[in-house]
């Protein structure tokens, strides 16, 4: 591969990473603010009204970062990615746009109205904002997701003289790939968002402020945890395990480090792959397990790396790597939210000092486990961009130097660099204030400096 | 007959943006002219904070649109105009940042910094924007593979820097017009001030221009000769320009404003009037004749599920769009008390 097409890999990777820390969190933030205002709606109850306002101004901040981070990437296809687009933009241009059309209005427009608007619009229409603000999320998500799903299983086209047209629209759509990646991807999501909660909700809890508030983040935050990493594992990864194993043999084998063909395949739980010896060192294997996940066969024949041919592997070292990073955090998530849970249920856990301690350390792992299985599917399927029909050695821009995609690259770091400190710095004073600093009425977003508000204050 | 009418969306989502966007990115660059203190500019923010988002997505919209029905543009131009582009993706992070982050501290300092970034940002986004319409009216100098490498000497020639001024003029005007209409007192009288002496500048500047367009593109007299009744596109514009003054007199900011979105989506269908069936004409010495709307375009079948898609699309973000100007409508001060 040449250095052009290297360094354009490098910059796509490093502003989608950096971007997907944001969208990560207002995902599952959005439909968890949704919860609140619901149950503020139904029960009457200040404190989750209050919970709610709070969480919108972390909102605000992360919703701000994503979006300004997002923009480079709608462009990107075009300028690193030209002859990807040319090939493929009549397909993935669909979804692309769709989001633009469908989801960004609708989640800009309500977000305003969630962040500033709740007095001029009455309650029942801020929920509504809350609920759009979350679908607007949700629905962002669907066309995204749905775009990579044909990079991994391209169907519902045709090539045209060298270029894909679509033929359905509802086909693409409606990717049988998609079908189990969406819900595994919000699942995910989901986790970052509760498991964000509850770590600030501990942290008030084990610092003594704002206690009401907190233990209302720690409930919240440690039912819907349990909830969504359940369903990682059951049903939605499962699932996608078995996709990626129908469609993509050679991610598959990648991810467990399966060098040798062979009958009950098992899955590797700890081990590592040596790509010269063709084997996994040291490993732990459950026999069987692989062959009966795909197949449900504990007999069935998987496909190993040996027998597909070596310009169709991707790597499999950062493959395998990732694969396990993800699945081993999301049984730790599965393990650490089922104790909180039971604890909360017997009504200890705003007591118990070592399980708070848990739930605010693990806030970040939720992003790393996002982002590594990120990685699997993306890493997973190289060398190919549109898997099976056009390599990533094919795709990048012929008029784009590597030296310029260097200069941008190394723009992108710093400037995120910067973007990624005012982030955590404001992210950490609106924890800081607590949730007791927001009456009522006052203001949430950029509204706040105004001359207006200004002259309201005492 | 599809293809056209991609070529006539394609130039709706984009006037969308410079109409809509661009009285933030006006409001920017007059934001120390106008806003004299931390508290003046708080108003000028507020007057643009619950609506710049949703502004902002109709470029997004807009590369979409590209890339779902042109894709050879998309890919072309963003590769070739490579720099310029990233350039404006940075400054449009900045000028997001500045708006969105500015009222998270109670610092002066905090909220001077942020003050400069947004101005600057939005100044040079306003430049950049009109030098890359400016170049493609010109023409770029395409190889015979419908590709090119913009670099900043190909780019930055005497008519694209004239088309730069002539964006940051008008924008300016714009956003000027646009604090009229969204604040009171000083701030209110100040920014009248401000538009009726931009006016003067915008309407130089374009004449100008069009001067200038009759030396570089002198196909393009041709083409109106062609379709006379295109001309009612230009003609259009110079109403709307024409019309600013006069509501500007009558102290009425509501239609000022109106007008100058008129003159600036009218300056901005003549260009694609004068340039169809182009997208991306190729300067008279390179080897390509520019990429069309026929050579450019995805397969037809694509075009016609995609033009499916967008006009279910607009009427929602139309009834967006409808919605949020109405809960916002009305002055600064009286929106949030």
């Amino acid at each position: 591969m040449t250095d052009a097409a290297i360094v354009a890999r490098w910059q796509f990777a490093f502003t989608i990473m950096f971007h997907y820390l944001f969208p990560v969190l207002t995902i599952g933030l959005g439909v968890l603010i949704a919860v609140l205002k619901t149950v503020e709606l139904r029960t009457r109850n200040a404190e989750y009204g209050r919970a709610a306002r709070f969480w919108a101004r972390i909102f605000a901040i992360t919703f701000a970062t994503g979006v300004v981070t997002g923009i480079p990437m709608e462009f990107q296809f075009g300028t690193n990615w030209a002859r990807f687009s040319h090939f493929a933009g009549p397909v993935v241009g669909q979804t692309l746009f769709m989001e633009g059309v469908f989801a960004f209005f609708a989640e800009s427009s309500f977000l305003g109205v969630l962040l500033f608007g709740e007095r001029r619009v009455g309650p029942r229409l801020h929920w509504l904002a809350a609920v759009m603000v979350a679908v607007g999320a949700l629905l962002s998500g669907y066309f995204i997701v749905a775009t990579n799903a044909w990079m991994q299983h391209p169907v519902a086209y045709r090539v045209v003289e060298g270029r894909a047209e679509m033929t359905s629209l509802w086909g693409m759509l409606s990717n049988p790939y998609v079908r189990w990646q969406y819900p595994h991807v919000i699942s995910g999501a989901m986790i970052v968002g509760s498991a964000v909660m509850a770590g600030i909700g501990a942290f008030y809890l084990l610092a003594h402020r704002h206690e009401a508030a907190g233990r209302v983040f720690v409930r919240v935050g440690v039912i819907s945890g349990l909830l969504f990493s359940v369903t990682s594992l059951l049903p939605t990864g499962s699932f996608q395990g078995e996709n990626v194993a129908r469609y993509q043999p050679a991610k598959m084998a990648a991810m467990e480090g399966l060098f040798e063909t062979q009958p009950r395949a098992g899955i590797a739980i700890i081990g590592m792959p040596d790509t010269e010896r063709k084997e996994l060192m040291d490993p732990i294997v459950v026999p069987g397990m692989l062959s009966y996940l795909i197949y449900g066969d504990f007999r069935a024949v998987v496909v190993g790396l040996n027998d597909i041919p070596v310009d169709q592997h991707p790597p499999i070292e950062i493959v395998y790597y990732a694969y396990h990073i993800m699945a081993g955090l999301g049984t730790i998530f599965i393990a650490l939210f089922a104790l909180a849970a039971f604890l909360l249920w017997r009504g200890h856990l705003f007591a118990s000092r070592g399980m708070l301690w848990g739930l605010m350390l693990v806030m970040p792992f939720p992003y790393i486990a996002n982002h590594a299985g990120w990685i699997v599917a993306e890493e997973g399927r190289q060398p190919w961009v549109v898997y099976g029909v056009q390599r990533t050695a094919d795709a990048y821009s012929l008029n784009v130097s590597a030296g310029m995609t260097w200069f941008t690259l190394l723009g992108f770091m710093g400037l995120y660099t910067l973007v990624a400190l005012l982030y955590l710095f404001l992210f950490a004073r609106i924890v800081n204030r607590g949730p007791e600093g927001g009456e009522e009425h006052e203001p949430l977003g950029s509204i706040g400096t105004g001359a207006a508000v200004a002259d309201a204050r005492p | 007959m599809i293809n056209s009418i991609w070529f006539v969306v394609l130039a709706f989502m984009l006037a969308g943006y410079a109409v809509l966007d661009g009285f933030d990115l006006g409001v920017g660059i007059v934001h120390f002219g106008i806003g004299r203190d931390d508290r003046e500019r708080g108003t000028l923010i507020d007057a643009i904070g619950p609506v710049w988002n949703g502004n902002e997505v109709w470029l997004l919209a807009a590369g979409g649109a590209m890339f779902a029905a042109f894709p050879r543009l998309y890919a072309s131009s963003f590769s070739g105009f490579y720099l310029a582009l990233m350039l404006v993706l940075w400054l449009l992070l900045l000028r997001g940042l500045g708006i969105e982050f500015r009222h998270q501290v109670d610092n002066p300092l905090w909220r001077h910094a942020w003050d400069v970034v947004f101005a600057v940002s939005s100044a040079l986004l306003a430049l950049l924007f009109g030098v890359a319409l400016a170049n493609v009216l010109r023409g770029v100098p395409l190889d015979e593979t419908g590709e090119f490498r913009g670099t900043f000497t190909v780019m930055l020639n005497p008519f694209a820097i004239l088309g730069g001024i002539l964006s940051v003029g008008v924008l300016a005007l714009h956003g000027a017009l646009w604090i009229a209409l969204k604040t009171e007192g000083d701030v209110h009288e100040r920014a009248r001030q401000f538009a009726r002496a931009l006016w003067f500048v915008a309407v130089a500047l374009l004449v100008a221009i069009v001067a200038a367009s009759f030396v570089v593109r002198p196909d393009f007299t041709r083409h109106f000769m062609e379709r006379p009744w295109l001309s009612i596109v230009p003609l259009v514009a110079i109403a709307g320009a024409a019309m600013i003054r006069v509501y500007l007199k009558r102290n009425d900011d509501l239609r000022a404003f109106l007008a100058c979105g008129v003159l600036i989506a009218g300056t901005i269908a003549s260009v694609a009037a004068g340039l169809y069936p182009f997208l991306l004409p190729g300067r008279p010495e390179s080897d390509n004749a520019g990429l069309t709307i026929y050579n450019a375009a995805s397969p037809e079948n694509s075009l016609r599920i995609a033009l499916g898609v967008y006009l279910f699309g607009m009427t929602l973000v139309i009834v967006y769009m409808v919605n949020v100007y109405r809960i916002w409508r009305g002055k600064v001060t009286s929106v949030y008390h």
